[in-house]
């Protein structure tokens, strides 16, 4: 489904990808792990079109150069990710967002479009995964909400997006145990045969939650070593000494909080 | 208004419009009864013999003309624009009635057919809304709706000229109480020349059962527009107004100076609401509309209070302060204004709020959008006069910068004369957030839809002060006027 081979990115003059190669089957879910500042989440930023990067390599995604489209189109092709820091939109609402996402996704894929009522209905199913309620429908998006309602909010905008391919940018970080949970269990849901995940955390924890199929571990812009679920509790154990390239990547345990 | 849980609530057909050239620019052949160019008295006295005036009226006309003369165009607002010849306008236009009115039926058919081809057919408002129309067509109004029923509250709502025939002694009473013939240039010229406008009286006690709205609209070539509205609420009235405008388009700039007063006395409660959508000019920025409006509220009773709600999407040039004068004892004054300048637009707009009575208030909340080559000045007064003795005033200016050849700018003025006065001022400049644009197209949002979508949640705390079919109409405009902003 997904193919990234030798990808490149660097920013203001700074490679921060070096040669990324992966590669994900339909229904599969990767993990990626690694240090602060190994790529992780440049990748993420690189996959969905971020402005600002100068981009090597290609991505191809269900035959589709990647590289190629703009942001929108990557997401009406089937790109979803679920940022690691929710902007806030003030003055528009939550609902009415996600309503206009829906439907310009489904306007450009030539599906017909939602109606309030429908769309209200849908919502209403999806918001019971992520144990939302009305309220954060009705207000702005993403604005006073909390760090543990923002990552269920991302998650919600997933469900009902209902993406091919989704990213989940340290989609655990700054949760408590019970959010951590219900953001897992949302996630474990939206798991499906046609649907490939790319899980970026820093942590093994979330791991237990949502057990991944393979585990790649990022140093210096580089995928050093890949395996399987049991990796991550060898990080977990061993930290990324003598994975990578960098000294001061190389003595930074697994799970330090930021 | 779709779901009842939208907060922004931008119709999907709003979409549609994101690509539409400026909508409104067709030009309706109606036989018009011209005047002369140029101004003179004579003029003058064509304008008010034509409208059969009373003698004092014209003698007041006469007045404000000589004072005009006396005048020199203002220089500091914060805009340019070429020299403008006032012996090159028309200063009077009509429409020719082929008899008077009794019903709608009975409007020229080409008229009807114009405000269908503007979306708002006077049989439609009727009907869907229950908004009386009062239709001006350049300075002649053509037809009233509504005023039966109104008149059977009392509620008097009529064209200026009428209410001059009907109502001398109401028009003679408060015309110019406000806003003195002296006030300004454009003021002045305003009362020498004005040919119509509305006319709005609320009665002791009645709270007026439905908004008023008139639809003011430039048809005649070159014909400068010069309406006057005077609304009056007795003690302890409401009445809720809507004023909207659209424009043809043009290739020479058309002047549109109209001078607005508000009057209410004890406990009376005043909304003015205002969507502005004058011809802007082309991408170059030729031909727009040069908007220079009086609009000032007098607060004279206590507990009075005023509210200006204004979204100005239009003109070439906007100048324009709608304020409130606070006389009456905790009187309040309120100014919620979004005003947007694309393309070539310059607009120096913002309120004047003056507290003379104890303990009075006014906010003003000011959501001033940029893009293009638009010029967005915020300009403010807060004065607080030595007798009024705990009066209060807080002001938020917000600006939005869409692109990097527009400018926002902000003078705010404040005159404190009692150590009683607390006055409080907040503004913030941004540019529209690449990460939430970002976010947005993530989710599959077009670059062009989200910034429509991002702008109008920006201008969300005044739209919500907009009457619904208005706040509606308002998100319209916004997402056609930056319409090719992006990119």
């Amino acid at each position: 489904m997904l193919k990234i081979e030798n990808l490149h990115a660097s920013i203001e003059g700074k490679e921060i990808l070096r040669g990324v190669n992966l590669e994900l089957k339909a229904g599969e879910v990767h993990a990626i792990m690694g240090p602060n500042g190994s790529g992780k989440s440049t990748l993420a930023s690189v996959l969905i079109g971020r402005a600002g990067y100068t981009v090597t390599g290609s991505v191809s995604f269900q035959g589709q150069d990647l590289l190629a489209s703009s942001p929108e189109d990557r997401a009406a092709a089937g790109v979803f990710l679920a940022f690691q820091h929710p902007v806030e939109i003030p003055g528009v609402g939550n609902m009415y967002f996600m309503r206009t996402a829906l439907n310009s996704l489904r306007r450009q894929r030539g599906q017909e479009e939602l109606d309030p009522m429908d769309f209200l209905a849908l919502a209403q199913e999806r918001m019971k995964l992520v144990e939302m309620d009305q309220s954060f429908m009705s207000r702005s998006v993403n604005e006073g909400f909390s760090g543990g309602e923002k990552k269920r909010n991302e998650i919600l905008q997933m469900a009902i997006l209902e993406p091919t391919f989704a990213i989940l940018d340290e989609t655990d970080s700054g949760l408590d145990i019970d959010a951590l949970r219900v953001v897992a269990n949302g996630v474990n849901a939206l798991r499906s045969e046609g649907r490939a995940m790319l899980v970026i955390t820093h942590h093994q924890r979330l791991l237990d939650y949502i057990v991944p199929d393979q585990v790649h571990v990022m140093v210096a812009g580089q995928i050093v070593r890949s395996g399987g679920k049991d990796l991550a509790v060898e990080l977990e154990e061993n930290g990324y000494a003598g994975l990578g390239q960098q000294e001061s990547a190389g003595r930074m345990p697994v799970g330090s909080s930021r | 208004m779709t779901a009842p849980t939208t907060t922004t609530g931008i119709s999907d057909e709003v979409r549609d419009l994101a690509n539409q050239e400026y909508q409104y620019g067709f030009v309706t052949d109606i036989d018009t009864d011209v005047a002369p160019r140029g101004l003179n008295e004579d003029i003058i006295r064509l304008i008010s013999k034509k409208k059969n005036e009373p003698a004092w009226l014209l003698e007041w006309r006469l007045q404000a003309f000589r004072h005009w003369i006396t005048l020199a165009e203002p220089t500091w607002q914060h805009v340019t624009y070429g020299p403008v010849d006032y012996q090159d306008i028309i200063y009077y236009a009509a429409p020719k009635p082929k008899k008077a009115l009794a019903s709608l039926d009975e409007v020229d058919p080409e008229l009807r057919e114009m405000f269908d081809k503007l979306g708002i057919s006077v049989a439609e408002q009727e009907r869907l809304s229950g908004v009386a129309v009062d239709v001006i067509v350049d300075s002649v109004s053509v037809a009233t709706t509504f005023k039966d029923k109104l008149a059977a509250i009392g509620v008097i709502f009529c064209s200026f000229s009428e209410a001059v025939q009907d109502h001398p002694e109401l028009v003679r009473k408060y015309l110019g109480s406000v806003i003195p013939y002296k006030d300004n240039f454009f003021a002045s010229l305003n009362s020498a020349v004005f040919t119509d406008g509305s006319f709005c009286y609320i009665p002791k006690g009645v709270r007026c059962p439905m908004e008023l709205s008139t639809y003011f609209r430039i048809n005649a070539a070159d014909t400068g527009q010069f309406e006057r509205t005077l609304i009056i609420a007795e003690d302890d009235s409401y009445v809720s107004y809507l004023e909207g405008c659209t424009a043809p388009m043009r290739d020479t700039n058309q002047m549109h100076a109209a001078v607005v007063e508000l009057v209410a006395l004890d406990n009376a409660q005043i909304k003015y609401s205002t969507v502005q959508n004058w011809y802007p000019g082309d991408a170059e920025g030729k031909g727009g509309v040069y908007n220079f409006v009086t609009k000032r509220g007098l607060a004279a009773g206590i507990n009075s209070k005023i509210s200006w709600t204004q979204v100005e999407t239009g003109s070439a040039i906007t100048w324009k302060y709608p304020g409130v004068v606070l006389k009456g004892d905790n009187s309040v004054g309120e100014f919620y204004s979004v005003a947007l300048t694309a393309r070539h637009q310059q607009a120096d707009t913002g309120s004047k709020m003056v507290h003379i009575g104890k303990n009075t208030t006014s906010t003003i909340i000011s959501k001033a959008i940029s893009a293009g080559h638009g010029q967005n000045t915020y300009r403010g007064l807060v004065g607080i006069r030595k007798s009024a003795t705990g009066a209060r005033n807080f002001t938020q200016c917000d600006s939005l910068l869409i692109g990097k050849d527009c400018g926002a700018h902000t003078f705010p003025y404040v005159e404190v004369k009692n150590p009683t006065g607390q006055v409080e001022h907040e503004a913030s400049t941004s540019k529209i957030g690449e990460e939430q644009l970002l976010y947005c197209r993530q989710r599959g949002i077009p670059e062009e839809e989200a910034v429509s979508m991002i702008v109008n949640g920006f201008c969300r705390e005044v739209f919500k002060m907009l009457p619904m079919e208005f706040a509606v109409e308002a998100q319209k405009l916004l997402t056609v006027s930056l319409e090719g902003s992006v990119g």
